[in-house]
């Protein structure tokens, strides 16, 4: 997976609540073997009708039509499990998600693949969210080994929590199957001990 | 040992390892389903790194979401993307030597329903599978759950994924029988309204108390499955005599000697009755009526009674703005008669409500009754065996008699990956779990509910409040 370690740029806002996966990729974009052709499905059916980029939405607007950070509504990613999901926001050029809560299987897609989520209390993320609506106003710089998010013109700075083993991971773009197979013994140990306890699953 | 809830007791049954001392744990899995928009860029990560499958016995593999589910089955896919997934899909099969059932096989359908009929799924065992539905195996007290594509291909070559303990919510539901009209589906369905969109969000649940031990294993895994819509990471129900009556005798059930030990196992899986939950929910079902969602969000949903919500009630103003967005996406005005939203399309399908007990429920309402004039109404079963089961019970005589079409199994227009889609505008009467934009095609306007209450909005053209239709001798 991609590592993240500071990465600066534009922040949108997008604060509906419960934007889902169906909203993010479409089901259009789903009929590949590979990972290839979906930044343009991400947002489609928002970003473009008749062929054309849609003005109301956020991203075809100047200011942000290169945002590499979106500052997001509660409960970002629901429903479907689809990564393609992930991969779509990665290929559009988005490097980290700001917001109050990510969907279960959306937020571990994300971390699979180096997409960074940031969760922080509901004050703040709207009032990140305001700052960055000025798009005169909307640079943000994340670091992710201090912690901090820098905005408003590198003005005013917030701290975010994560998880050392989720920031070591993020910090290192590790290989998390290479990493599991060191323990293939510990995982053979268990298969042996599980199957003389129910042995009716094996 | 401190008192444990069921679901603790599950993880703690399958950690292999602590992987760092905040909680990280490489969690063992026993099972998974795979499907073919899924899997592909995991089974091409594992031909990449020259990996293999641990346990290629402990998984299935059937085709579900992208088949034509047209009444005459043929093996090939309608376009060329379809066809490529499927074909990559039999040769991952083929190559890492996992079982498969083809959209030829007689044991295909979609892959929630497959598991079960095919004893794949037991109590006490972990499954983790790429779909978010995946929950439904907590029906059977099993821990069930979805994931990516990347912890596929994690799970395929290792039999694990990280994994880190979700807090816990009971949902406990008390009354005795159901009221007049009232499924498993409508009070799943309003459990989400009260506790929200992502109101079980991070959180493992267990349903319990008189109703779930009362109700048949078949509701139990509508609820297991539509609680996904609240945001539940996992779904457990203690097993019962229902569950070993439902698992008997299945292809890969165990039999005979084994059988009864594994019986007598399962039968102690339960929460401790000191055990400690971090949420509890409890909902009385005497209180519930026959729900219908009217926006774009599962908990946006009103008693097939009220009228449309009006969004200045929303104080929040981002709430109240996506209320607003949902009215105008589904084309309705706050404060009409929901009963008066003619349908344009009914559709009985999905895992959550296509198995045999739902396609009776929907086959009473037919009975006797036509499809209304202007309204096209399918139904698609859960599986290839349900469609036997339904054709032998008289089910699909009933349904064709009545002018509705009768389908082979697939996801179909749960999901609108196939060719089976609305189109832009169109309205449409669905026992499916999600009504997000553009579900069922770009434009098309979902309203969840139970199966028979689709069939009653066939009948009459209407959104119906289906115990008009059911009459009052059976109250
Ligand atoms: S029926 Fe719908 S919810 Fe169920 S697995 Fe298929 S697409 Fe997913």
């Amino acid at each position: 997976m991609m590592p993240f370690d500071q990465v600066a740029g534009i922040a949108a806002p997008m604060m509906a609540p419960n934007v889902d996966t169906d909203v993010i990729m479409p089901k259009m974009f789903l009929k590949g073997v590979d990972r290839s052709g979906l930044g343009e499905g991400a947002f489609n059916l928002l970003r473009f009708s008749g062929g054309k980029a849609n003005p109301d939405f956020i991203l075809n607007q100047d200011g942000y039509r290169d945002a590499c950070f979106l500052v997001v509504g509660p409960n970002f990613g629901c429903g479907s499990s689809r990564e393609h999901a992930v991969w779509g926001l990665q290929q559009l050029g988005i490097r980290a998600l700001i917001g109050t809560s990510f969907a279960g299987i959306f937020d571990d897609n994300c971390a699979n693949n180096g997409l960074l989520t940031i969760s922080l209390d509901p004050e703040r993320v709207t009032a990140l969210a305001s700052v960055i609506a000025d798009r005169t106003r909307n640079d943000v710089a994340v670091d992710l080994a201090a912690q901090t998010i820098r905005f408003d013109c590198g003005r005013r700075r917030m701290p975010f929590e994560i998880e050392p083993a989720r920031k070591e991971a993020f910090l290192t773009g590790r290989d998390f199957i290479a990493s599991t197979l060191i323990h293939a013994d510990d995982i053979r140990a268990f298969e042996a001990r599980h199957r003389a306890a129910s042995p009716w699953m094996f | 040992m401190a008192a444990r809830t069921l679901y603790d007791k599950l993880v703690d049954a399958h950690v292999v390892r602590n992987l760092d001392d905040s909680g990280l744990v490489l969690l063992y899995v026993d099972r998974t389903v795979l499907n073919e928009y899924t899997s592909p860029q995991a089974f091409a990560g594992l031909r990449a790194a020259g990996r293999k499958v641990w346990n290629p016995r402990a998984a299935l593999m059937v085709v579900d979401h992208v088949n034509p589910t047209a009444a005459r089955r043929v093996r090939a896919m309608p376009d060329d993307a379809s066809t490529r997934q499927v074909d990559y899909f039999a040769e991952n099969a083929r190559e890492f030597g996992i079982e498969y059932f083809d959209i030829l096989d007689p044991r295909q359908g979609i892959e929630h329903v497959v598991a079960p009929e095919q004893g794949l799924v037991m109590p006490g065992m972990v499954i983790a599978a790429g779909d978010s539905h995946s929950t439904a195996y907590g029906a059977f007290g099993a821990l069930g759950y979805g994931i990516g594509t990347s912890d596929i291909e994690h799970y395929l070559a290792t039999s694990t994924v990280r994994y880190r303990r979700l807090k816990t919510m009971r949902i406990h539901l008390s009354g005795t029988a159901a009221p007049f009209g009232v499924t498993p589906k409508d009070i799943v369905m309003e459990v989400i309204r009260r506790i929200g969109a992502d109101g079980a969000t991070g959180y493992a649940v267990e349903f319990s108390g008189p109703v779930v031990s009362d109700m048949s294993v078949e509701g139990r895994i509508v609820m297991s499955i539509m609680i996904v819509e609240a945001g539940a990471r996992g779904v457990v129900i203690a097993p019962d005599q229902k569950v070993l009556d439902y698992l008997k005798g299945r292809p890969r059930s165990p039999k005979g000697e084994m059988w009864e030990r594994a019986a007598a196992s399962w039968l102690t899986l339960s929460s401790d009755p000191a055990a400690k939950f971090d949420r509890e929910v409890t909902l009385d079902i005497s209180e519930v009526a026959p729900l219908v969602t009217w926006g774009t969000s599962p908990d946006q949903a009103i008693a097939v009674t009220d009228n449309v919500p009006d969004p200045v009630q929303q104080a929040a103003p981002d709430r109240r703005a996506a209320a607003m967005r949902a009215l105008s996406y589904m084309g309705l005005t706050p404060g009409t008669s929901i009963q008066s939203v003619p349908i344009d399309f009914a559709f009985i399908g999905s895992c959550t409500n296509a198995r045999i007990e739902d396609l009776r429920d929907a086959a009473e309402i037919f009975r006797g009754r036509r499809v209304a004039a202007g309204v096209r109404a399918i139904v698609v079963p859960g599986s290839t065996q349900v469609r036997a089961q339904a054709e032998a019970e008289g089910l699909a005589k009933v349904f064709t008699d009545a002018g509705v079409e009768w389908r082979q199994s697939g996801c179909s227009m749960c999901l609108a990956m196939n060719d089976d889609v609305l189109k832009p505008g169109e309205r449409c009467a669905s026992s499916t779990n999600r009504n997000f934009e553009g579900r069922q095609g770009p434009g098309a306007r979902t309203h969840l509910m139970s199966p028979a209450m689709v069939a009653a909005a066939a009948v009459t053209g209407r959104i119906t409040d289906v115990r008009s239709l059911l009459g009052g001798s059976r109250q």
